[in-house]
Order: structure tokens, then sequence, then C-alpha cells
């Protein structure tokens, strides 16, 4: 197991580099002057030139590559234009917003997928089965942007369930003292039952969004692994023992269907990580992603390359997650490694 | 698809894809209403701007914001204009730019992928690593990033659109020549004297077409979503220009306030859009691909 670990985190540093070099060269494929973008629009002509040789952009690319990398070792992203403050500080203090939000989404995600997949296919050409297969392809097809603001809509103005779509926290209450970073954790933590509440609301909305967004291709796999798994032998031999329903499903079927869906789940995480910054945009929760996009609408690049970056890597690390994952599930993969 | 493979081989290419397409018309209803959709789509990204009773772009101000009514079918907006003027003359743009990052990709994606899996080495691993890189970003948001570094223009985020959904086209290319690569009728053209060049041009680019095209309907619903994703967040395109991801994030303020019909039409547009193509690049795999159906 823990040569399998080992094997797989060797591979993950190719991807690892590709990021960096990815990240680094979009800065340089800045249209025009790098060196006058970094120095904002009202710089002098001087301003610019010391831009350029603190920046390094006067030494030949490789260079620049080098100094780019030294940085990040040193975890410099940089400074923010717009705020003055170090990128690595701000992404470092919103980071947990937005891993609260993006966690709680696929976990709502899978308690209603899993089920819905298993039942589904049970009973094949049911109405549960057609439920599936409808919330499926809806679900792909729903713009995330799209769905918050429905639901926005529907339990903010008609029925007045849901709290104001304005971050994280009632501006009320005062945010529990930081220790994960995850409000709902951290409120437990201090015991404060209110502060857990009221932070509970503001995150089920932007939270159920992301569920809906995510539900459609876990469902589905889920599905389709399940048909698979139940025709095959073992589940008819363990059926033909006499083994009840729940036993077959659970025990036997569900353990080997689960494979499939923790394959899909690196992909599921690509759209979640995207779809985020989209709901935090319309929820003006104070995570990374709505950090980027107030960075790019100002044409402040260094917190855009930082949220890049940092995206990747988490991605990059998701997936390694996930196959230490999958040698867990499923002993034969260890085997093979 | 039994009585499929029974079709005589003598009554034509043609007679027999008509055939064979009926047929799936007629089992799968579904794919037939995508169509049906999908000419509607067509229709209002050609005639849109003709056939809409306001000029999308006209306001005025005493008409602003009111509810859905004979006059305004979909209402106005906060400077008085039409919505549904709005949203029908944007299919256009939306449309063009969804066409227009798929056939980029499937260019660039399906040449990469095929030249990778007929001559592997070298190719291959270039083609390969580009991909894998590609795929180590979650997509929407190496897109926002490709955006903000060409610049805030709508070319950039055909461009970006592209290249984000470029593993997938390279991927299935590459797959699909290298099965073929040493496959008979390759063998016997090579035998016949025919260069590398000239196979891949006339005996392998045709068999991977269909899959390819296929997989261009498949994607044109994630690239209009991804294309509104980045004008929702205020990349590319610019107001007043009528794009529904923009009428989206435009109207979203007055969601708060209980003017639904902003944002809600637009977006309603954009979801039957993809659903559209979803159901259409479903429908096409069945007809190209029958062992694949879900």
């Amino acid at each position: 197991m823990l040569i399998m670990t080992l094997k797989r985190l060797a591979m993950a540093i190719p991807s690892l580099i590709g990021v960096v070099i990815v990240t680094f060269l979009l800065t340089r494929a800045l249209p025009g002057d790098p060196a006058a973008y970094f120095a904002g629009p009202a710089a002098t002509p001087q301003a610019i030139q010391e831009v350029r040789v603190k920046l390094g952009l006067d030494k030949p690319l490789i260079v620049q590559f080098g100094h780019y990398v030294v940085d990040l070792i040193h975890g410099n992203l940089g400074t923010s234009l717009t705020t003055g403050q170090p990128v690595a500080t701000e992404l470092h203090n919103r980071l947990p917003a937005s891993a609260e939000l993006t966690l709680l989404g696929l976990i709502v995600s899978i308690l209603i997928a899993v089920p819905l997949g298993i039942l589904a296919a049970t009973k094949p050409n049911s109405i549960l089965d057609h439920t599936c297969r409808i919330v499926s392809t809806a679900g792909v097809s729903l713009p995330v942007f799209f769905t918050g603001l429905i639901l926005v809509y529907v339990f903010y103005y008609l029925l007045g369930w849901a709290p104001a779509p304005l971050g994280r926290l009632d501006v009320f209450f005062i945010p529990p003292p930081q220790i994960t970073g995850f409000y709902l954790i951290d409120s437990l933590l201090a015991g404060d039952l209110e502060t857990f509440w009221a932070s509970l609301k503001q995150l089920i909305l932007p939270a159920l969004t992301l569920a809906i967004f995510s539900l459609a291709p876990i469902a589905r796999m889920t599905r389709a692994s399940m048909l698979a798994v139940l025709s095959s032998d073992f589940v008819r031999t363990a059926r033909a023992s006499g083994l009840s329903a729940y036993t077959v499903i659970i025990t036997y079927a569900f353990r080997n269907a689960m494979l499939p869906v923790i394959t899909t789940l690196g992909m599921v995480f690509s759209f979640l990580l995207g779809a985020n910054v989209l709901v935090e945009k319309v929820f003006a929760w104070p995570g990374i992603g709505s950090y980027a996009v107030e960075a790019l609408l100002a044409s402040d690049f260094a917190p855009v390359q930082g949220f890049v970056l940092t995206m990747a890597v988490m991605y990059v690390a998701l997936n390694l997650l996930i196959d230490v994952l999958y040698g867990v599930v499923d002993p034969r993969v260890r085997l093979d490694a | 698809m039994t009585d499929i493979a029974a079709t005589p081989r003598a009554e034509g290419g043609l007679t027999a894809l008509l055939r064979h397409s009926r047929y799936v018309l007629g089992e799968n209803p579904v794919t037939g209403f995508a169509f049906g959709l999908f000419v509607l789509i067509v229709l209002a990204a050609l005639f849109g701007p003709h056939i809409v009773p306001y000029d999308p772009l006209a306001s005025d101000t005493t008409a602003a914001l009111q509810a859905p009514s004979t006059r305004h079918w979909f209402g106005t907006d906060q400077l008085g204009r039409d919505v549904f003027s709005r949203v029908v003359v944007a299919t256009r743009l939306d449309f063009f730019i969804a066409v227009a990052s798929v056939a980029l990709v499937f260019l660039m994606g399906g040449l990469a992928g095929v030249a990778a899996g007929f001559f592997g080495g070298w190719t291959d691993r270039i083609v390969g690593r580009i991909a894998d890189t590609i795929m180590a970003f979650p997509l929407f948001v190496l897109a926002m990033g490709i955006v903000a570094a060409l610049g805030n223009t709508v070319q950039n985020i055909i461009i970006a659109t592209a290249i984000v959904n470029f593993p997938l086209y390279a991927r299935i290319a590459r797959a699909e020549a290298n099965i073929r690569r040493d496959a008979g009728f390759v063998e016997a053209a090579r035998l016949s004297g025919n260069s590398d060049w000239r196979i891949l041009t006339f005996q392998i680019l045709p068999n991977v077409f269909p899959i390819l095209v296929v997989q261009m309907s498949l994607t044109m619903g994630y690239a209009i979503l991804n294309a509104a994703g980045l004008s929702f967040i205020g990349l590319g395109v610019r107001p007043p220009t009528p794009e529904w991801g923009i009428m989206v994030a435009e109207g979203a303020a007055f969601m708060v306030s209980g003017e639904w019909w902003n944002a809600f039409f637009p977006g309603l547009a954009l979801m039957v859009a993809v659903f559209c193509f979803n159901l259409l690049g479903d429908g096409l795999r069945d007809m190209v691909d029958p062992r694949r159906r879900t």
C-alpha cells in the first residue's frame, strides 16, 4: 500500500511541473508589455522600467522561470495591485470559505446521488429510474449560476426561508475563533450553536447549488455500474444462496460498483472547482473564486495567477487522494502496483 | 438493431443512412424533439435580429422593469429593453461562440490526436503530455486564466473554450487512429505504395471523422455553458451586447427584489440550448455507434 502510494505520488510530479510551467507561461502571454501591465495603467515609462527590473523581466525567459520557481518554493505568489496584500496571504485566508462550501456541496451531492443511482439500478424502468435519468440529464444542462439564482428567488424572496445571499455569516454574528477556518466546525468547537445555525443557513443554498450541478455524473455512474454489477455471476450466486436483498445489494454489489464511481469523482472535482467560482459570485461568498474574479475585472493579474495555480495544485492533490482511495477500496489495485 | 445489420448492401449508402436515421428517430422520439429544438435555435441565430418585435439595444426608462405581459412577452429590464428581443438576438452570438470553439478544437484536437495515434513515438508523447497538462487543471479555472492572460475579448473566449476541450478530442482521435493503424485496409493501402500522409488523409481520417462529429455535438452544450459562465463573471462579452450569460449576470441583482424575468429567461434559453445539444449528441451517438448506448 505504501509503495503504491509512493509510486502514485511520483506520477503526480510531471503534472505539477506542467501546472507550474503553464501558470508561468500565462503571465508571459499577456498582450503587450507585461511590465506595463504589472505597473498599472497610470505608470510612467520610468516606473515601468523599474517594475521590469524588479520583476526580472529584462532577463532571459529561462532565468525568469527560475526566479518564479524559487518564489513558489518560498510561498511567494506576488502582490496584488489593488489591495497591496501578498497574494499567498489572501488566498490562505479565503481558502477555508471555498473549501467548506465545495466539500459540503460534494457531501450533499453524494448523499443524494448514490442512493438514487442504486435505487434506479435495482428497479430499472421504474418511476425512480426515470427520475434518476431526468435529474441527471437536467443537472448537466443547468448552468450552475442559473440554479443558484432560482434557489435564491424561491427560498429567499418568495418563501423567506433562507437568509440574504450575502456571504458566510449575517453581519450581526461574529465569526467563531479560527481553528480550522470552517465556520461549521469552529462554531461547534467553540460551543456556539447560534453561530453554527447562522452559518449553516448561509451555506445551505450555495452548497445545494453545487450539489445539483455535480449530482448528474455521480448518479449516472452509480446507476450504470450498479446495473453491470447486479447482472454479474457473483451477485447471482449470492442471490441463489438465499442472502437477503439488502446483503446482496449493499455488501456484495455496492462495494464493487463503487470503483467506477470513485474514478468519476476526479471529473466531478474538476467541474466542482470551476463551478465554485460561479456560485461564489452569485452568493457573494468570500472565497478564493470571488477574489480571483474581482482581480480579473480589475486587470490585476498576480491574484489570478495564484488562484489558477492553487486550484490546479489542489486538483492534482485530489486526484492523488482519489487514486489512493481506490487502492483502499479495491485490494486488486494494490496487487497490480 | 439487428435489422440494420441485415440491411442489404445494394441499397446504397445514403438510403441506408436515411433508413437508419428514421429507425433511430422512430425508436427514440426524444432525439426528434431535440432536432426540432436545434432547427429552432439555428433559425433564431440566422434570422433573430430581423424577426424580433423590439430593438434589443433601445432603452426606454419609462417602461423599465415591467413584468411579462402581452406587449413584452419576457418583460423589460432595468433600462426598459425588451427581454424577449434580447434573448432571441443573443442566440446568434452564443451559438457562434459555441460553434467556433468546437470547430477550432475539432481541427486542433482531431488532427493532433490522429497524428499521435498513427505515428506513435514522439508525436504521441508530446500530444499526450500537452493533453495531460491541460487535464491537470480544473477546466473552467484554466479557461479563466487563459482569457485573463490573452485579453478580455470574445475571440479569446472561443480560444480558451477550445483549449480546455483539447484533451477530450485528442484522446478520442488518438484511440480511434491507433486501433486502425494496423488494420487490413491500412496495410493494403501501404502495400499499394501509398505514403504515410496519404494513408492518414484518405484512410484513417474518414474513419475517425464520424466519431469526432458525435463528440462535437456532445461538447457543444459544454462549450455554451463554459462561454456563458465566463461572460457571467464579466469576461469577454461587454454590455450592452445581448448575450445569455451577461444577461443573467445583469438580472441577478434583481432576483433578490423579485424581478425574476430579467435573469430567468436568458437562463432558460441557455438551459434549453444545452439540453438540446446534449440530447442531440446522445441521439447522434446512438446512430453512429449503437454499442455505446447507455
